[in-house]
């Protein structure tokens, strides 16, 4: 029988809404798959974009992030940031002819246990159907 | 704006002008390429009194350092300084002022329209006054020089934004006789009062520029189609960077690479002996140093979009790696998407510092 490819979604989530969203998630046992590998982090600002790529060269078939909502970051502005950034690795890796689809930017707030759900298997989904992550196999990188 | 014409080759013309700062003390220093008489090579230097000015080349065809970048480590100087940069040295410049390394506080910039600099094989393999003249037939007459670097090739800002005083080079067909000199700001009026004929009031005539501009036009999609030889994905790019030294060179001489200490040189992203032995488990083989793709990739996601595409990466490169045509073109389309131009208006925020309520949801899902 053919293994079944179970993807790695590095997933980086703010402390303040992310991290709590998915955490109501699970309070709530709601499933979500378990490909999505949490990094808790004070802010999705705090996500040099450089961390989306070592994340995505070292194997991770897909990279998410999960911010607050425009307007509710905690420290006022740092999603709008994120933003920013998220657009240029986006933009890099679509110019580089890199599968750019494996890279995820959600707003999901602390209350949000079901979008949080949502988001983790819409993104599973769609990374399982993309398959592996090629960079897992060069040695070059 | 105004214009004085010299009846001078250019390089006599500004060498007159930069002289005549000096010695009337409107500027105490002049920022110049200089020419060691001796053994023919270039530096940059600082020339303080008329007599030093036999050294200045100020408009020779070399880039033997991003001068934005050498200029940014001593501005702004105590008193007037006058300094010469071409084009995209100058949008390198404005782009470390806006990085609080520099400021234009007491500084007279004074550029080119500029027909390219050679390139560092064409330097290095002796450089006798032939060369010069070569060049300066193709950059008078709006052609391209052959053996300039691929990135002045394919240059559309080789007018410069925002100099004081612009020299008029490239296109300009009676450039070897008479050099002619705009005076784009008072502040350029104010310090060429006195010097050579008196000004006519004149704009730029772009006219001369447009046969260049299409030249370079066409130049530019021809080096962003060879990019990758033309492919994208990962084995391409693996391709382009693969033979990469690791010496980190491109990124020390690009003067948009400002951080005192780069995180790509820092123990940030060491990796350790489990790492190791995790990837030798899953691929087999490892190639060393690792990072590579990574340290470049990483670095058009830090900086790209205010790369001036100079070209001194691509120059310095052991492995003949076309470092800049690719951050040329990738930082091209990562500073459109925030209409950015390096460069362009001290006054305009570099992208990462600002942002706006409502933009790049199309990026969100
Ligand atoms: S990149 Fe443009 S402005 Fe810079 S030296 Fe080359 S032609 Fe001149
Ligand atoms: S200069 Fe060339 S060899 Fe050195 S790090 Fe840059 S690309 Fe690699
Ligand atoms: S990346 Fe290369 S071409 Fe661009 S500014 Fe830096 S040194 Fe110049």
């Amino acid at each position: 029988m053919e293994k079944k490819f179970v993807p790695r979604i590095t997933s980086f989530l703010c402390t303040w809404c992310s991290y709590t969203g998915a955490d109501l998630a699970g309070t709530g046992r709601m499933q979500y798959p378990t490909a999505i590998i949490p990094i808790k982090v004070m802010c999705s600002s705090r996500v040099d974009p450089v961390f989306i790529l070592k994340a995505y060269l070292k194997g991770s078939d897909g990279v998410f992030l999960g911010g607050c909502h425009p307007g509710d970051c905690h420290y006022e502005v740092g999603n709008y940031h994120t933003r920013r950034r998220f657009a240029i690795v986006k933009k890099v890796f679509e110019l580089l002819g890199l599968e750019s689809e494996r890279l995820r930017l959600s707003w999901i707030s602390a209350s949000e246990g079901p979008k949080f759900a949502r988001v983790a298997n819409e993104f599973t989904e769609k990374i399982i159907e993309m398959g592996e992550n090629e960079a897992k196999k060069k040695i070059f990188l | 704006m105004s214009r004085i014409d010299v009846q001078k080759a250019s390089s006599k013309g500004l060498k007159e002008l930069i002289a005549y700062l000096l010695e009337s003390g409107r500027v105490s220093a002049v920022f110049s390429l200089r020419k060691d008489s001796k053994t023919g090579s270039y530096d940059l230097g600082l020339i303080t009194e008329e007599a030093g000015m036999e050294t200045a080349e100020p408009l020779a065809p070399v880039m033997i350092a991003n001068a934005g970048q050498v200029l940014s480590s001593f501005a702004p100087p105590a008193e007037p300084i006058a300094v010469v940069l071409k084009p995209c040295e100058l949008r390198a410049f404005i782009e470390r002022a806006k990085r609080e390394q520099g400021s234009l506080e007491n500084i007279l910039t004074i550029s080119m329209t500029c027909g390219g600099v050679l390139t560092r094989d064409r330097v290095v393999s002796g450089f006798d006054s032939d060369k010069v003249g070569d060049y300066e037939n193709h950059c008078f007459a709006g052609d391209i020089h052959p053996e300039t670097r691929d990135t002045c090739k394919a240059c559309e800002y080789f007018v410069p934004m925002n100099a004081d005083i612009t020299v008029s080079m490239a296109g300009q067909e009676d450039a070897g006789t008479r050099c002619h000199i705009y005076l784009n700001t008072d502040l350029a009026r104010e310090m060429a009062k006195g010097f050579g004929p008196d000004p006519a009031e004149e704009d730029f005539d772009s006219s001369i520029t447009e046969g260049l501009a299409s030249k370079r036009a066409a130049e530019k999609e021809r080096l962003y189609g060879a990019v990758m030889s033309g492919k994208g994905g990962l084995d391409a790019v693996i391709d382009t960077f693969g033979k990469c030294l690791g010496c980190h060179g491109c990124s020390r001489v690009c003067p948009i690479c400002y951080c005192m200490i780069c995180d790509f040189e820092s123990r940030n992203f060491d990796n350790d002996m489990p790492y190791f032995e995790k990837e030798l488990e899953q691929k087999g083989a490892l190639r060393l140093p690792p990072d590579t793709m990574f340290f470049h990739i990483g670095r058009m996601i830090h900086m790209s979009f205010s790369c001036v595409g100079c070209g001194q990466c691509s120059d310095v490169c052991p492995a003949d790696i076309p470092v800049a045509s690719v951050f040329k073109k990738v930082g091209e389309q990562t500073a459109a998407i925030f209409e950015y131009v390096p460069g362009r208006d001290i006054e305009e925020s570099i992208p990462v510092m600002v942002f706006k309520e409502e933009e790049f949801t199309e990026f969100i899902d």
